[in-house]
């Protein structure tokens, strides 16, 4: 700033440059993925600094899991990423079977791996549809949702809601499944599958859409691993990690005999990419449509791990067994769990005290570290960038304030 | 965990930092003496073998009893603790790093208790720091940008303080 511009009484507060402007994003705002405040200074067009405010869905989830038993914490779990709460809900009752050293029933298991891949493709399909959404086009969006609401009425055949469900419980699950659900569920996939080369061609191969994600918001695999971030974003940047196969005991166990592959790019190729679209010459390892296409490839593995799920479940022999009761005793100690969640890694802490309400409970939210990297991935880019890169990152703002 | 040959290099190369572990415990822990925190984690990730290059969780945990006739059963002094979640990515090994801290500086209530910050060895906790301090009232020394993350930025209090009672009002809206 100037020396004539400091002493005019008439220039107050922020230190703006004349040519500069502070223009906001948010709270209210169609491409934020919830509320999210998004303060840009920017020059003309270009972004100089970007500033996430959040806190404006923060429900302190964590000081009320001090005042609830473990099972009866599950539907506050639900509400935090709320597309895709089966998944949520099995990080947490994970994480309190890991401290009670309790191994859920073989069908159990099976049913869980099952549930919790098709919360992923239901999860994945907002985050294609929307991401169309905040670039301006509104088919995919409805396209994508077509489809998750048919497992939405899947969902709610099993237990009964459609976003919240409470249905994966410490000990097993709350309830088996109808008469005549895994027919219906297998009649979705087979439904689905031709259904994904429409969203290949709607977006994925889609000029504008390439030219908007294409070598934008380039993250590195040192910068993610350094923030913290977890899942697609990391996966696009091409590291391979993927709790499934990676993670703790207790949870690859669950994944035991299942047989997929990570959606990551390995030396230039991605799993089975010849019966995909070719990755567009402008796109960068680690831009946002490498973020986007992950998620497209993580879907189809999630289909073809529901079906495995559906044929193990329906030839096990035994029965679910019951969850374990709501004011079940925990021990003294502590346990932390990470889970591979659609958005990323979630993981759940746990600290008892030998009471059935724990003394702490935490939740780390895979979206919390992913948003984090967005100041740096949106430094030099363009305003009509920002939402790209943002929606991107697939965030969701129940998860990142709990 | 690969044996605790990273833990005596540990000691080795920062004297004093580890002052307790269980590693029979379901999380394998070290404790951490509060003022030799930023030297060990720059250790664990700079030149430890394992590279524990993923910090992936800090939570504060408020070790008090507001009961008093609870209180007076407890095994523990009333302090904060901080949990360190480290992970890394190239070993795929996991670490928890605690350490003890007052619940409040010099014992003055009100004036949070201070703590080297890790930004400059992990950039992601730049906004778990932010998180403990706004929630769970830490002060994070070295911290670039340490102010309310989640609560607004004019709110008194530490929210996760078992001692913590909710503002009789909050710009004329009722708190209890």
């Amino acid at each position: 700033m100037s020396q004539v511009l400091e002493d005019d009484q008439r220039i107050v507060e922020f230190d703006v440059r004349t040519d500069e402007m502070l223009v906001n994003m948010g709270p209210q705002h169609p491409s934020t993925h919830g509320v999210l405040r998004l303060v840009l200074r920017t020059d003309g067009e270009i972004v100089s600094e970007l500033e996430p405010h959040i806190g404006y869905l923060h429900r302190c989830a964590e000081k009320i899991g001090e005042n609830l038993t473990a099972r009866q914490w599950i539907p506050y779990t639900d509400r935090m990423d709320y597309l895709a709460a089966m998944n949520m809900n099995l990080g947490w009752s994970l994480a309190v079977e890991k401290l009670l050293r309790y191994e859920v029933s073989e069908k159990a298991r099976h049913l869980r791996v099952l549930i919790a891949e098709l919360g992923r493709i239901a999860s994945h399909l907002v985050g294609m549809g929307a991401y169309g959404l905040d670039l301006g086009t509104f088919s995919p969006f409805l396209y994508a949702f077509r489809e998750r609401e048919k497992i939405l009425d899947l969902f709610e055949e099993a237990c009964g809601a459609r976003l919240t469900y409470s249905y994966i419980t410490v000990g097993g699950l709350t309830a088996d499944l109808p008469p005549g659900w895994l027919q219906r569920c297998e009649a979705f996939l087979d439904q689905f599958e031709p259904v994904i080369r429409e969203y290949h061609t709607l977006l994925t191969t889609n000029a504008i859409f390439v030219k908007r994600t294409a070598g934008i918001g380039v993250l590195s695999p040192e910068m993610a691993i350094d923030y913290g971030c977890t899942g697609p974003v990391l996966r696009g940047s091409g590291v391979d990690i993927d709790l499934r196969r990676d993670g703790e005991s207790i949870y690859t166990a669950m994944y035991d005999g299942y047989a997929f592959e990570v959606a990551v790019m390995k030396n230039g190729h991605y799993p089975r990419d010849h019966e995909y679209p070719a990755v567009p010459r402008d796109a960068v390892l680690g831009d946002c449509w490498h973020r986007f296409f992950v998620r497209m490839l993580e879907v189809v593995q999630s289909m073809d791990l529901v079906r495995q799920s559906i044929d193990r479940y329906s030839r096990c022999k035994g029965s679910l067994g019951e969850p374990l009761k709501l004011a079940e005793k925990l021990p003294a100690g502590d346990a932390y769990l990470e889970t591979e969640c659609p958005k990323g890694q979630m993981g759940f802490y746990l600290i008892s005290d030998g009471s059935a309400i724990p003394w702490r409970v935490r939740a780390r939210s895979s979206s919390f570290s992913n948003l984090a990297v967005s100041p740096e991935l949106c430094r030099g880019c363009l305003i009509a960038d920002v939402p790209a890169v943002v929606g991107s990152l697939d965030v969701v703002m129940g998860e990142i304030d709990r | 965990m690969r044996g605790p040959v990273f833990i005596d290099e540990l000691e080795a190369a920062v004297p004093g930092a580890v002052i307790g572990r269980n590693l029979e415990a379901i999380d394998p822990w070290l404790e951490i003496a509060a003022d030799q925190l930023l030297p060990a984690c720059r250790w664990l990730k700079d030149s430890c073998e394992i590279r524990f290059n993923g910090l992936q969780c800090i939570t504060a945990v408020d070790w008090f009893e507001p009961d008093p006739k609870k209180a007076a059963k407890v095994s523990w002094e009333p302090h904060t603790e901080l949990v360190y979640h480290l992970w890394s990515t190239i070993s795929r090994v996991s670490l928890v790093l605690k350490t003890k801290l007052p619940r409040w500086q010099d014992d003055t209530p009100g004036k949070p208790p201070e703590v080297a910050s890790v930004v400059g060895v992990w950039r992601g906790a730049d906004w778990h720091e932010r998180e403990v301090y706004d929630l769970s009232g830490v002060l994070f020394v070295g911290h670039p940008d340490l102010r309310r993350i989640l609560c607004p930025e004019d709110w008194e209090g530490f929210p996760l303080r078992k001692d913590y009672e909710m503002p009789l009002e909050y710009h004329g809206m009722r708190g209890r």
